[in-house]
């Protein structure tokens, strides 16, 4: 008898329409059985050019335009765009309104790890922990929502500061989140992070060495997830970062669960900040008018931030007019997926989901 | 640490250094085209220097030439460089850095797709954001957008 069934290797295509693709992408998969042989994403499908849009719009109109990148992390785009802007403008920004953006920024880094969270949970058949991910994220949105407006695409930070400040009852409420969040926590890890099935389909599947990581570029938790301990946050800190006290959360196990892990102990991490950061916010209030017309000074700059997804930088040119004279996006998402050859290659079909799952893309940022 | 990778390059390469500049505090070094990937992969290797992560390719259309930007760091010190090339805006070519870092792969596809720079040797030089069948490269400042 012959030892291996004779099998034809198989193509077949997975998204762009597709619940498990996390968006618009497209993986052409070669299959052998059950096993994948290959897989080649196909990004584009939300490509909406927003380098060459950056050319033609004034400084101040490109802000809310960042917002749909990571749609995930808007904060987090506003954050990178705007201290390009201050960087090369040599803007001030008062004390007060780095505290708030720091608040700002770790919610949602909180509020993306939630849906990440949850994703990761219906990726392996799981549907409760989306549910509980979603409910905890509201609060964070209804944060959002009474500071900006907005609930998704906030436009709230801006050259010199933020578009409002901190409204009545922010402070108490966001206290009472922190508490909650952490308490809530632990409900998550009964529910996934403890559940043996959970941990069967995500340890020791799909490995990425940090020689290879570090290698395909890769950053955010998904760098971490195999061990290396590189934050921006930490590396080259920006805002008021280096004033609080907390650690990168690195585990090594260089798969899916470690990439999990890490996420769940960034959001602990992120929680601490945010204390800090209420205990430490200066008092007062902030008078804050967006400047109608900016001009940068002829030069460049390349300012990069920890967004929920890895390492995001802004390379920025001006030659002094009110328009960038080009703008790059470095987009941790887009360089990740670059990685998901290398690493589903091998593993099964079904566990090519939860290995994209654990990369946490967001498409509008791969696309851009 | 600027001081000193500008020395190593200047020595071992005595012929590749067009001009240096400190931006933000990063060292940029133009280079010949020519001796960029053998200057990648002596910043790569070298242990003192050990630059691992390739951060960021992108390129500038400057209407006379088109300028790429590759941008390093050492993830163990936080070191990092700027190595930029001039190109020739009529035929952009330059030797691909993917056999020195493989994030290079799709980062070069994008800076091809958008601005039409060729590189050579890239395993897999395809378009990667736009559709296969697009005429003309986008981020070229005299690209005409089409209605």
């Amino acid at each position: 008898m012959s030892s291996r069934i004779k099998t034809e290797l198989v193509e077949i295509n997975m998204g762009p329409q597709h619940p498990s693709t996390h968006g618009v992408l497209r993986l052409e998969i070669t299959l052998d059985g059950e096993v994948v042989v290959d897989a080649k994403p196909d990004v584009g499908y939300l490509h909406r050019g927003i380098e060459k849009l950056a050319e033609m719009r004034t400084y101040i109109q490109f802000i809310p335009i960042t917002d749909r990148l990571d749609y995930l992390s808007s904060m987090l785009q506003n954050a990178v765009y705007v201290g390009a802007i201050e960087k090369l403008g040599q803007i001030e920004v008062p004390e007060r309104a780095e505290f708030i953006r720091v608040i700002m920024m770790e919610l949602q880094r909180i509020a993306s790890h939630l849906i990440f969270y949850g994703s990761m949970g219906l990726d392996l058949g799981a549907t409760t922990p989306f549910l509980y991910g979603m409910r905890e994220r509201e609060d964070i949105l209804d944060l959002f929502e009474m500071t900006c407006g907005a609930r998704l695409t906030y436009n709230y930070f801006r050259p010199g500061g933020v578009s409002h400040d901190l409204p009545d009852g922010f402070i108490e409420k966001a206290r009472a989140y922190v508490k909650k969040q952490r308490e809530r926590l632990r409900e998550y890890d009964d529910l996934l992070t403890n559940n043996e099935i959970f941990i069967l389909r995500t340890r020791g599947i799909g490995i990425i060495s940090a020689e290879d990581a570090i290698n395909y570029s890769m950053s955010g938790p998904s760098l971490r997830g195999s061990g290396v301990a590189y934050d921006v946050r930490k590396a080259d800190p920006y805002s008021v970062y280096d004033r609080f006290d907390w650690s990168i959360a690195t585990f090594d196990g260089c798969d899916s669960l470690s990439r999990y892990l890490v996420r769940m102990q960034e959001i602990r991490e992120s929680l601490n900040i945010i204390e800090q950061a209420l205990d430490m916010l200066p008092p007062g209030r902030l008078e804050y008018k967006t400047p109608q017309r900016l001009k940068l000074p002829e030069g460049e700059v390349y300012h990069h931030i920890e967004s929920s997804r890895g390492d995001l930088g802004v390379y920025l040119i001006s030659d002094g007019s009110d328009k960038p004279y080009r703008l790059k996006w470095r987009s941790p998402s887009f360089i990740n997926l670059g990685a998901l050859a290398k690493m589903v290659r091998g593993w099964k079909v079904a566990d090519l989901v939860a290995i994209l799952g654990s990369l946490d893309i967001v498409l509008g940022e791969v696309d851009r | 640490m600027s001081e000193f990778v500008e020395k190593a390059i200047r020595n071992t390469f005595p012929d590749a250094v067009r001009e240096t500049a400190e931006i933000d505090g990063v060292l940029n070094v133009k280079l010949d085209p020519l001796l960029l990937v053998a200057v990648c992969r002596f910043l790569r290797s070298e242990p003192e220097l050990a630059f691992d992560y390739l951060a960021d390719i992108t390129a500038i259309d400057w209407r006379d030439r088109i300028e790429v930007v590759y941008r390093m760091t050492n993830l163990a010190t936080n070191a990092k460089v700027v190595l930029r090339v001039d190109l020739d805006r009529n035929k952009p070519e330059v030797d691909s850095v993917v056999p020195v870092w493989r994030g290079a792969e799709w980062q070069e596809r994008e800076v091809y797709d958008l601005m039409g720079v060729v590189f050579r040797g890239h395993p897999d030089l395809r378009r990667i954001l736009l559709p296969d069948d697009w005429e003309g490269h986008p981020l070229r400042k005299d690209y005409v957008i089409p209605d």
